[in-house]
């Protein structure tokens, strides 16, 4: 009965999702298309002739309606199309290469800043209004306000150059390419979680079923790993669907600086040479992640919490 | 040796307007197999102060005094000690069973883990046993009912299920904290008397908070009557209902609507609020509001008692009784 509920729950949500899907597609394919330029405007003006030859090569010839319809049939099969820039190479190609990298990085990051955050959270709250308490969120509202162009190159600065510990930038999947840049992405996370997990963990603490808890006797680690910690984290779950979505799918920023080739860097090259495919591939790539990663949120928000597990899914 | 002795009890609490006294010298025993009846306003201090020696005040909160259970004084205890004893040898039933129970956990983690903690039941031992306790408490088909969420139980089925839990481990004391002030007329009746019921099935002493003097009549063997902070008059269920000596518990039995009484007979209500409990009055708490105020009031009343375990906190004489002012009782000396 209980798994009933939570399987229609999660079917409606899917069903949902095809929409928001479709408005993304559609303004991110006509905001790049109103942007000025064209893919095959550079330094050297190409000779009318092999530009019409281009143009109707990759249908650019079309009236822009007709295009739109053609490249939403086309990525229905999931299909992205060549890239305009990096030729030879299709979007999907691209995608496929780069994305592992960004997922890697921006999964460990986030793994790191759950698993960190909760628990310097729960610590601040246990001690609140101490000196551990003001310490630690102190700590973690520079980690929210530094920029990680700041404090990636003071990583590198530190760690790589002075101390020589570990490799500036660059990437071959060996873990200690990886630790500076995970740190870098994880840093805001972990402070922003502390501080959600902070704030609801003391409203926990003080609710009823708490003192219930510990009339019962329970020891108090237990009072909080079984009776405090699922409903102090709730706020941090739906943080997370967004949050993973935004870290996996690559900061363009830490990409650079760590000279890693994961998808952010391609968006940036894509869109700053009007490649077309290349851009619209990522965008949609990038919405499909943020919806699926909300989707799983919910469906995990569902299963912590009993009591919307029956209701109907708005 | 009485079980639980609670000797010059004082709760305050530190406020950002100030302290706030909640509880002030509150002394009483309570006996094995003795039902005791804690009766006063809201705001009178009475969940606070077992709250207070079951070391579950707010953060705010401090306690001074002595609660002696088994001779063990609670206020002293180690978290270790305090938690060998709640839950086990006393356990206690809150006033709002809507949010008392956890709502991310089945009925079934709650239960289990009491027997587990303190009995060192195995899992099924423990389930077995917590459905047995549901039965107890007339939860109907309790194997099924025992795998549901709080959320899927009304207010008097959840408050059933707490006094299940406060029973599983056959506590010497259990406290009840006004366990049917929020809910239904109906049930409270019903939750009443599953208590009372239980109580006499089981050697176990009670711990009866409420507002309600009325509801405490036919269980309580002795009731304590609290106001602003301290008990202004103890005795046995029959002395206080009537002997009243206290102009308060007077006032109390005056608002009580009964059968016996003609029904043009206007219900007496007792004018006025309690004191601020941050700048309490000089001399006697109630005075403001006592039909029977003096002159001398403006100084602290005497206490009276007798041998048979009466006190009032009054200047009015109390039938039988003699005064300790200033004799045993110790003076507030900060």
């Amino acid at each position: 009965m209980r798994q009933e509920g939570l399987l229609r729950h999660a079917a409606v949500r899917l069903l949902g999702l095809i929409p928001t899907l479709l408005v993304l597609i559609t303004i991110a394919f006509f905001l790049i298309r109103m942007a000025p330029g064209g893919p095959f405007d550079g330094e050297k003006v190409l000779p009318p002739e092999i530009r019409a030859n281009l143009d109707a090569n990759y249908h650019l010839d079309e009236p822009l309606l007709q295009q739109y319809f053609r490249y939403l049939g086309q990525i229905i099969t999931g299909d992205f199309g060549p890239s305009f820039q990096y030729k030879d190479w299709t979007v999907n190609e691209l995608i496929a290469q780069g994305f592992p990298v960004s997922a890697t990085v921006g999964g460990l990051a986030m793994l790191l800043a759950f698993v960190l955050g909760t628990l310097i959270g729960t610590v601040a709250a246990l001690r609140q209004n101490t000196a551990v308490d003001y310490s630690v969120m102190g700590v973690a509202m520079l980690g929210i306000s530094i920029p990680n162009f700041v404090v990636a190159p003071l990583l590198i600065l530190g760690l790589a150059v002075y101390a020589g510990w570990l490799p500036a930038g660059g990437w071959d999947w060996s873990w200690q390419r990886m630790i500076l840049p995970v740190i870098t992405l994880a840093l805001p996370a972990i402070a922003y979680i502390a501080r959600l997990t902070r704030g609801s963990m003391i409203e926990v603490l003080h609710s009823n079923y708490i003192r219930t808890a510990r009339a019962k006797g329970l020891p108090e680690s237990l009072v909080i790993r079984r009776h405090a910690f699922k409903p102090a984290i709730l706020p941090v779950i739906s943080y997370m669907g967004p949050a993973t979505a935004a870290l996996i799918t690559g900061s363009v920023v830490v990409e650079r600086i760590y000279s890693i080739p994961g998808l952010g860097s391609y968006f940036v090259q894509g869109a700053l040479n009007r490649d077309y495919t290349l851009v619209m591939g990522v965008v949609v790539f990038y919405g499909v992640v943020i919806v699926v990663l909300n989707f799983i949120v919910d469906l995990l928000y569902a299963w912590l919490n009993p009591r919307i597990r029956y209701s109907e899914a708005p | 040796m009485a079980l639980l002795e609670v000797k010059n009890l004082e709760v305050s609490f530190e406020t950002p307007d100030g302290v706030v006294q909640a509880v002030n010298g509150m002394s009483f025993t309570l006996d094995q197999g003795e039902t005791l009846a804690i009766v006063g306003e809201s705001g009178a201090g009475k969940s606070q102060m077992v709250l207070a020696f079951m070391g579950l005040l707010a953060e705010n909160g401090s306690v001074r005094g002595e609660a002696l259970f088994h001779g063990n004084d609670l206020l002293k205890m180690k978290p270790r000690g305090l938690n060998g004893i709640r839950g086990k040898q006393i356990a206690m039933i809150f006033q709002d069973p809507m949010t008392s129970l956890n709502p991310f956990l089945t009925i079934e983690k709650q239960m289990a883990e009491v027997v587990m903690h303190h009995q060192g039941l195995r899992r099924e031992e423990a389930k077995a046993h917590a459905v047995e306790m549901l039965r107890a408490v007339r939860i109907p088909d309790p194997e099924e009912r025992i795998k549901q969420y709080p959320h899927e139980y009304s207010g008097g089925m959840r408050q059933r299920v707490m006094i299940a839990i406060g029973l599983l481990c056959e506590p010497e004391l259990l406290i009840a904290d006004e366990p049917s002030t929020a809910l239904d007329v109906t049930v409270q009746a019903q939750i009443t008397e599953l208590v009372s019921e239980l109580r006499k099935q089981t050697r176990m002493s009670l711990m009866l908070i409420t507002h309600d003097l009325a509801a405490v009549a036919e269980v309580a063997d002795r009731i304590i009557v609290m106001y602003a902070g301290e008990a202004v008059e103890t005795g046995g269920v029959d002395d206080i209902f009537y002997r009243p000596q206290h102009p308060y518990t007077r006032g109390l039995l005056a608002s009580v609507p009964r059968l016996d009484r003609a029904s043009d007979d206007e219900l007496q209500a007792i004018p006025g609020n309690p004191p601020n409990l941050q700048e309490l009055p000089e001399g006697c708490r109630f005075r403001d509001r006592c039909t029977e105020a003096m002159e001398q009031c403006r100084k602290r009343p005497p206490l009276w008692v007798s041998d048979d375990g009466r006190s009032s906190r009054c200047f009015l004489p109390m039938e039988g009784g003699r005064t300790l002012q200033n004799a045993t009782e110790p003076e507030h000396d900060e």
